[in-house]
């Protein structure tokens, strides 16, 4: 009370001036609005553009001419476009499909890891959620590298399988779908893993002690007590992955074939390659509205996970 | 609960590290290997390393990004601190809503629209691009993950100490330069280290946000591997890798220390 009292004083005395408090403040959100905010409508209002052949290479949305008149050269070409080429309906489907199996299948490896974790002797648990983030410090860049030299066709990988004598041909992954895959998961398992280690790690454990007396056997402990209780950590494993799948540039430009799309990698080479900025711009717009919904989502689960709720 | 761990437990816990492990161990091993192919182990040698040092695209690159890296690194991890300490606790304040959800956005946001709306905003103000756009990118986003690592470490102290301070006439500037800053130090610590492996591992943002002149490390290693896999950017990634360990060892040396010395008090 006494606190809120206080700052409260110091909010209304401060006002007046610079103060400490206020600079903590502006600082921080003068470089967010400038270098965060602003950059978001810029993209917005170039996504009305029109593209020409100039420098920088699209016509101002709003032009005063010399005798004082005001023209706005909005134009929603951009979004008719996105509707109408499919290689843009494609990319964002292709992005959606790829996001959703490798969340997945991410979620299917991490969550044994995740168990395994928090069956683990205590002492033990410290070192091996060390030994799960440690690979997230090393560069993306560099182990999406690395998978190149495991998958490709004189690779690693099919020259381990080919001497055990599990296949005879080598087997194309590199540049397919199944590369981006093993990519993206590998990537972002941490990710999966931790979430869900959290909320197994933090379970009563005496509700499965209670099950066990009453006769109720592991398997079905684990069915009908472990699982839901673990749900809101898979939940956050989910999105952990799938947002930032969504919009992944270099792991299917890395691993995956010219014939892949995903939103991410079409945003680009329509930006570097085709120059043309005001479709990049309402791509770009566009991925975001893809993104919201999950965004909100997660950030209400974090919300709720961080107060204790039970969903 | 039967404590310890199942067959099951051990088996996937194994394969799990494993996943996580062997390319990294793999392409650490064949930094060292004499041959060029990737696959043929002929023999121990440090030519790629030789070759590395040779290498002076590689080695501008990599000078650019340390570069970029630590300034960046600098200046985000002081708005982040001062961002990580508003949200912990400034309580409200007219805008706290949009500066909270300012805090959280570039984290999730896709990197590729990050980029494209930096570069648009510096096209836009005319600002010719270069190492100094990359650096004002990277603060951007790595002041975000700098603010969250402060607050989290702030919300785990109650304000008796800083209240106690601020009781006996302390006034609130010399508070948070004696009392806060030294406790939450070590979230500070790890907030600069997270934002400069984050810069140095940047290459989408980079990619739209640099100029000529500025080509940073993750950029030239991108364009040397559309081109084929080859020893020298193993030996270069065996060499960041090794910086990165390291620097986390010396923190965690540093983080124990403090324990021990916290413990004996």
């Amino acid at each position: 009370m006494r606190s809120r009292l206080h700052h409260r004083l110091i909010a209304v005395g401060k006002r007046l001036g610079i103060t400490g408090r206020g600079l903590a403040i502006a600082v921080p959100y003068a470089w967010l609005a400038a270098f965060f905010l602003v950059p978001f409508a810029i993209v917005l209002k170039l996504s009305f553009s029109e593209v020409v052949i100039a420098i920088p290479p699209y016509l101002p949305l709003f032009e005063w001419g010399e005798d004082g008149s005001f023209t706005v050269n909005a134009r929603l070409d951009n979004y008719i476009t996105l509707f109408t080429d499919d290689l843009y309906w494609r990319s964002y489907l292709g992005s959606l499909k790829i996001a959703a199996i490798s969340t997945a299948v991410a979620l299917l490896i991490g969550y044994p890891i995740a168990y395994g974790m928090s069956r683990a002797p205590a002492a033990w648990r410290p070192v091996l959620v060390v030994l799960v983030i440690l690979p997230f410090w090393t560069s993306f860049l560099i182990r999406v590298y690395a998978l190149i030299g495991i998958l490709k066709k004189e690779g690693l990988l099919n020259l381990a399988l080919t001497s055990l004598g599990l296949i005879r041909e080598p087997l194309t992954i590199l540049n397919t779908d199944i590369a981006i895959y093993i990519g993206i998961v590998y990537s972002y398992l941490p990710f999966v893993v931790l979430p869900i280690y959290a909320s197994l790690e933090r379970f009563d454990l005496t509700l499965l002690e209670a099950a066990a007396d009453l006769g109720c056997r592991p398997t079905r402990a684990f069915w009908t007590i472990t699982l839901p209780l673990s749900l809101p950590g898979v939940a956050a494993a989910a999105l952990l992955i799938f947002i930032p799948a969504v919009g992944e540039f270099v792991i299917p430009d890395l691993l995956g074939g010219s014939e892949t799309l995903m939103i991410g990698k079409t945003l680009w080479s329509e930006f570097f390659n085709n120059r043309d900025w005001p479709v990049a711009s309402a791509v770009a717009i566009a991925l975001l509205v893809l993104l919201v919904a999950p965004i909100v989502y997660f950030q209400r689960l974090q919300a709720k996970v961080a107060h204790g709720e039970r969903w | 609960m039967q404590h310890g761990l199942s067959r099951f437990n051990v088996v996937s816990l194994t394969l799990g590290i494993a996943f996580l492990y062997t390319p990294i161990a793999l392409l650490v091993l064949f930094s060292f290997n004499e041959s060029r192919l990737v696959t043929v182990w002929a023999g121990f040698s440090t030519k790629w390393y030789a070759q590395l040092l040779r290498n002076e695209g590689l080695m501008n690159a990599a000078w650019v990004s340390l570069q970029v890296a630590f300034v960046s690194s600098t200046i985000a991890t002081v708005l982040g601190t001062l961002a990580g300490v508003v949200l912990a606790r400034f309580g409200r304040f007219p805008g706290r809503t949009l500066f909270s959800g300012l805090i959280a956005a570039p984290i999730v946001m896709p990197e590729v629209i990050t980029g494209l709306a930096l570069l648009l905003t510096f096209v836009a103000i005319s600002l010719d691009r270069g190492v100094l756009t990359v650096i004002v990118a990277h603060v951007t986003f790595s002041l975000c993950f700098v603010a969250i690592v402060v607050q989290s470490r702030l919300l785990a102290f109650d304000r008796s100490l800083e209240e106690a301070a601020m009781d006996l006439g302390c006034p609130p500037v010399r508070t948070f330069l004696t009392i806060t800053l030294p406790l939450i130090m070590p979230a500070v610590a790890a907030g600069w280290l997270l934002a400069f492996t984050l810069s140095l591992d940047d290459l989408v943002i980079a990619s739209f946000t640099s100029g000529p002149g500025a080509t940073t490390l993750p950029m030239k290693i991108y364009s040397q591997v559309r081109l084929g896999v080859t020893p020298e950017i193993n030996a270069i990634s065996t060499i960041m890798i090794g910086i990165v360990a390291a620097a986390l060892a010396i923190a965690s040396l540093i983080g124990k220390r403090r324990m021990n010395a916290e413990r004996s008090q």
